[in-house]
């Protein structure tokens, strides 16, 4: 499939229904039937941007906390414990509060606990990203949130976020970083999601030309309408979204795909055989969500509240397998 | 005679090797491990938890009926190989392993360079060394020199079950190999194994089509069967194909 063809589907050739069939071939071709679990930790709520869709936009008046390192390993024993060997790391942006050094501490020391360590913060510099390769980091994950700019620039009104051209380049100074896996994305619902995902294509296949020892991934984080005050200006229903998974198979059958616990259980164990290759489970979006039990402020809700063992589960009465562990630290 | 499958001295009776990746539980694997009846399999390093006995590949593989052999998978360069390799000896997995180095995560086609480093420092370290390959005669004879105990030409990309593209380079291969020649990667159906039989090669390794087809441990068997019948027609002597047709009764006139 080209480009070309790819816009066809977006924009409603060819049945859902005839998609799915070959998506879903596609996926099992390259993936067998597996699907790798990740978890996401949250160290950080601290943040300088004011992105009009997020829980930690600065004006938002959530309770803030940065985790001690203390409490970060205590976090990460509850994740090892649930059997997790993936995990993401996250952070608000603030460099101040959350400087490159302490994220780059904390990764060094669960680095020691997980076979597999990805980021997903603020956009660094290549060297920035160098040091968290060299402590450990293996993967990155950063969205452009929307790829149509008088949007982008809508949604970001203030703080160093408004820099459109910056966040773009991140994933290919990432790679140039020596970062193994980088994963992209746009938050769904922000614009036409037609248009974002030619751009993202567009995007995704330049990265892959010039960085082809990287490791690239897609995610398809949908805002959620009931549990936001931002009102989503372009929803995307659920058939959409499973176009958008579809199509985007298609044109890329061997990049992974990731399903976060944004969407909800029913939705999730319906679709993931169309595309998905890794999912998160009993994710907390709050720094000290897990074993701290804190209370402090979400990035956003969870519409999947089941914990880990029950999707490993429902994974398995699908006929899939579950897997915790695709990585070795010897890799990287 | 009996007709054995030899790779660094060791006999084998079944020339089909199977890959331990995307079925969909372990119990799966292993039931279509028997109905392919391999003796040796291979196993993703980054895939198992060598710190657990109850792994969920691992475990489910006694290791006094199969050869476990570990490959390498996800190495991008030769220094990377090289640990993971040293990694699985010094958890007790036998001293073999199946090499894999793909910088590139896409299509995963090896890298001939550091395939050879690495095939270099492994053999000195005692390893026996199995590395995939792209079908390139030349770097073939290159391993054999280094000291190889096979080598693995690929059909057609991993998992893209496109069967044998590279057919006349893995000819020249198999015509010039004083090792086995194992074909590997892309084979999609029972004829596409029973098609590298019958070109002389040595044994096939087969993993998605067997793993991801809508009924593995059937399908297991019929990759057996394919292999079988690949090798007993390459015993046999096949015919030479012809333009025009012969009676299969002549008639004596």
């Amino acid at each position: 499939m080209n480009l070309r063809d790819f816009k066809k589907i977006i924009y409603g050739e060819r049945e859902l229904s005839e998609l799915m069939v070959s998506a879903r071939k596609e996926t099992l071709k390259h993936f067998g039937r597996t699907i790798q679990l990740y978890a996401p930790l949250y160290i950080s709520n601290e943040c300088v941007n004011s992105c009009v869709y997020c829980g930690f936009n600065r004006c938002s008046g959530i309770k803030r906390s940065t985790l001690t390192i203390e409490q970060i390993i205590g976090e990460a024993k509850h994740l090892l414990s649930e059997g997790f060997q993936h995990l993401l790391l996250l952070t608000g942006e603030d460099q101040v509060k959350v400087p490159v050094g302490y994220i780059r501490e904390a990764a060094v020391e669960l680095k020691k606990m997980f076979t597999s360590l990805s980021i997903e913060i603020y956009p660094l510099t290549e060297e920035g990203y160098k040091t968290l390769v060299d402590a450990g980091v293996d993967g990155l994950t950063i969205y452009q949130e929307t790829y149509h700019r008088p949007t982008y620039q809508a949604v970001h009104p203030d703080g160093p976020k408004r820099d459109y051209g910056w966040r773009f380049a991140s994933p290919a100074r990432g790679a140039r970083a020596g970062i193994r896996k980088v994963g992209l994305g746009f938050l769904l619902g922000l614009y036409d999601w037609r248009f974002e995902a030619v751009q993202l294509a567009e995007h995704l296949q330049s990265l892959l030309k010039n960085y082809w020892q990287t490791q690239f991934q897609v995610s398809f984080p949908r805002i959620n309408p009931a549990e936001t005050a931002y009102q989503v200006k372009h929803p995307v229903g659920d058939d959409d979204f499973l176009r958008l998974v579809c199509a985007l198979r298609l044109l890329f059958p061997e990049i992974g795909f990731a399903l976060s616990t944004r969407e909800r259980a029913a939705f999730r164990d319906r679709i993931f055989q169309f595309g998905i290759t890794q999912m998160s489970a009993g994710s907390k979006t709050s720094p000290g969500g897990y074993a701290l039990a804190q209370k402090s402020g979400k990035q956003f809700e969870i519409a999947d509240a089941r914990t880990p063992r029950e999707v490993s589960r429902a994974l398995r009465r699908s006929g899939y397998e579950p897997v915790w562990k695709d990585w070795e630290r010897e890799l990287g | 005679m009996k007709d054995f499958l030899a790779i660094a001295k060791k006999k084998f009776n079944s020339r089909l090797l199977l890959g331990t990746g995307k079925f969909s539980s372990p119990k799966v694997m292993k039931k279509a491990i028997e109905a392919s009846e391999a003796e040796i399999v291979t196993v993703a390093l980054r895939r198992v938890d060598l710190n657990d006995p109850g792994d969920h590949i691992l475990g489910f593989i006694n290791p006094k009926k199969y050869l476990i052999l570990p490959n390498t998978s996800g190495a991008r360069t030769a220094d990377e190989a090289v640990r993971l390799a040293r990694l699985a000896r010094s958890f007790g997995l036998p001293a073999w392993v199946k090499l894999e180095v793909t910088p590139d995560p896409r299509f995963l086609l090896p890298d001939p360079i550091e395939t050879l480093k690495a095939a270099e420092i492994l053999v000195k370290e005692g390893f026996t060394v199995l590395p995939y390959i792209n079908a390139d005669p030349v770097l073939a004879k290159r391993l054999e020199g280094v000291g190889c105990a096979t080598v693995m030409p690929l059909g057609s990309p991993i998992g893209s079950a496109q069967g044998i593209k590279t057919k006349e380079n893995i000819a020249i291969i198999i015509e010039q190999a004083n090792i086995p020649v194992v074909v590997d990667a892309g084979l999609g159906s029972p004829a596409h194994a029973a098609e590298a039989l019958e070109m002389g090669a040595d044994a096939v390794l087969v993993n998605t089509a067997i793993a991801a087809a809508d009924d593995p441990i059937a399908m297991a068997e019929a990759f057996k069967l394919g292999v079988m019948a690949g090798r007993k027609a390459y015993l046999a002597g096949i015919i030479a194909g012809s333009q025009i047709a012969r009676a299969s009764s002549p008639l004596h006139l």
